[in-house]
């Protein structure tokens, strides 16, 4: 990085450090925080649909569809989320390859599973074995996202129906003498305002995503995690030019910093947030700030 | 072929060493993987049982400690918790187990450390410490006030107060949130082995087997819902348990008031 790097034996500490922090593999690292970022807010959106869909679900006439919001909650409660985490990686690309195979290759006869092997015709691997190593990566990155939307859409869905069910029954029952269909009420009375119901859930959940984050390492993603184990393990000087001892600890400090610093500064601004959603809502907190006001 | 009780018997402790040292390495049967995952389940609830147990008495300690006026007894209370519960369990299993590993470096004594058996033990009891604490610091704010007024007024104070009359309360407003703490660190005790601590002779816990498989097979579809099956039956135990003693501890109170187990689902960590 800086020309003095040239030969890293011959420098005091601060310029060793200054070199190696800012080495090839190191730059991967910082990148696989954006990474991180990257997942979180493109997930954080899509679980939130997940989750409005699953919360409309559970309150629909029909009964199979009710059925199916209920279970789809009901069935991330019983069973460690990180189980479902492996288990989508490989059934998502499964299911995904298997439809591809039925529409691109219906002539293929030999079966699917061959014993240990899943085997599909090879137009309809995913990604394509002539494909570049990106579109590979970013391939798990997509399956990573889906499977954090799936199981994050049921804690949200779980969230956004207890905000559904905490509007005051009144505002419901106003709206139908207003002579509003069912539809109608729905979002214009109920979704304006079950929000500053739902936010405290909320903000639970976004903490939680935050801390599900290092999860990707499980899904075959190089994130932080990846790259700490690897940057940190012991490098002997046949290896690299700035050889070290184990230093996982450090990276691992590092990252929990990282981590606890992220999470501080989330709860921050959730709570300013909850500040301005309170305005002129019929709660404890909305009562708070009309005093205030007025005073 | 081998009959069901065979396989039982040969891997139905495998998870703790006993019995057949290989696993199984192809033509899985659905009894091996019932079994194994099964065995692996011993780790769970070990891990889950013994956090649980001593983390209780640290969290009680913990929660009195943030509710200190005095702050050398509030300040590392309220830090304790922020760490552990602002960042990911996931990190600070790595975090302990290259801790640990570098502490063996100097002192060899601590060589059992950087085992998962006593390392990650440590670290859940820590963790699970941290989130019960927040807990009942929690249900310690909002223990009625007419009730430590009365105990002032009949002449207890110090430990008899706390013994008789705030830790019940305490126990009885905590337990609902409290069941859930329960769930979700046996859930959390499958991230052990998945972290950076080692499955010593491939002795891991219910999801390192159900992965063995999955990998093996390559088919998620019966290894996963295996390991599902035995989560809820161990959630419904936990419940059972804790529903138990809920209504123990709300038994002077007339029906109405009791507390009602809610069971909200909202903690991976």
């Amino acid at each position: 990085m800086f020309s003095y790097c040239a030969d890293p034996d011959t420098l005091g500490t601060f310029r060793w450090f200054s070199c190696y922090l800012t080495n090839g593999v190191h730059l991967s690292f910082y990148m696989s925080f954006i990474k991180v970022l990257l997942l979180l807010f493109i997930t954080a959106p899509v679980a939130l649909a997940v989750g409005f869909g699953g919360a409309m679900a559970t309150r629909a006439h029909l009964a199979p569809v009710r059925w199916l919001g209920e279970g789809y909650i009901a069935i991330m409660r019983g069973v460690p989320d990180i189980a479902f985490f492996l288990f989508f990686v490989i059934a998502l690309d499964q299911a995904f390859e298997w439809t591809r195979h039925q529409v691109l290759c219906p002539d293929w006869d030999a079966p699917i599973r061959q014993g240990n092997d899943f085997l599909v015709c090879p137009a309809a691997k995913l990604p394509l074995s002539t494909a570049r190593e990106s579109i590979h990566q970013a391939y798990s990155f997509f399956l990573a996202v889906i499977t954090f939307a799936i199981v994050f859409g049921a804690f949200a869905a779980n969230v956004l129906r207890g905000g559904m069910r905490a509007v005051p029954h009144a505002q419901l029952e106003t709206a139908a003498a207003y002579g509003m269909s069912r539809r109608q009420t729905f979002w214009r009375i109920l979704v304006p305002q079950m929000w500053i119901y739902a936010l405290p859930g909320l903000s639970n959940l976004w903490l939680i995503l935050i801390k599900a984050t290092p999860l990707l390492f499980l899904l075959g993603i190089e994130d932080i995690v990846y790259w700490a184990r690897e940057i940190g393990g012991t490098k002997t000087s046949r290896f690299t030019d700035y050889p070290h001892e184990d230093w996982r600890m450090w990276y691992f400090l590092f990252l929990l910093v990282f981590y606890l610093s992220f999470t501080r500064v989330s709860e921050i601004l959730l709570e300013k947030l909850t500040l301005r959603l309170s305005h002129g809502q019929a709660t404890t907190g909305g009562e708070a700030l009309r005093k205030e006001a007025a005073a | 072929m081998k009959s069901c009780i065979d396989t039982i018997q040969d891997y139905g402790l495998r998870s703790i060493g006993i019995g057949e040292r290989l696993l199984p390495k192809s033509d899985f049967t659905l009894c091996e993987q019932f079994t194994l995952i099964g065995s692996g389940m011993i780790w769970n609830i070990y891990f889950g049982l013994m956090a649980l147990v001593t983390g209780y008495f640290l969290a009680v300690t913990l929660a009195l400690g943030k509710s200190a006026s005095n702050p050398w007894a509030r300040k590392p209370a309220e830090w304790f918790i922020f760490i552990f519960r602002g960042s990911p369990l996931f990190i600070q299993f790595f975090f302990a187990y290259f801790f640990f590993l570098s502490l063996k470096k100097s002192y060899p004594m601590f060589d059992m450390l950087t085992s998962a058996w006593a390392g990650a033990l440590i670290v859940l009891f820590m963790n699970t410490a941290a989130y019960s604490a927040e807990i009942f610091y929690g249900a310690l704010r909002t223990i009625p006030k007419g009730d430590v007024e009365a105990a002032d007024a009949y002449g207890m104070s110090g430990w008899p107060r706390f013994r008789r009359i705030v830790w019940p309360t305490m126990m009885r407003l905590a337990w609902p949130a409290y069941t859930n703490e329960a769930i979700f660190l046996f859930h959390a005790t499958t991230l052990v082995f998945f972290s950076a601590f080692p499955a010593w002779q491939q002795r891991g816990d219910a999801l390192y087997y159900a992965s063995y498989f999955a990998d093996k097979t390559f088919n998620p579809f019966i290894p996963y819902p295996i390991l599902a099956f035995y989560f809820i039956l161990l959630t419904l135990t936990v419940v059972g348990v804790f529903g138990v003693i809920n209504t123990r501890l709300n038994r002077h109170l007339p029906a109405e008031r009791r507390a009602k187990m809610r069971f909200r689902l909202n903690l991976a960590r």
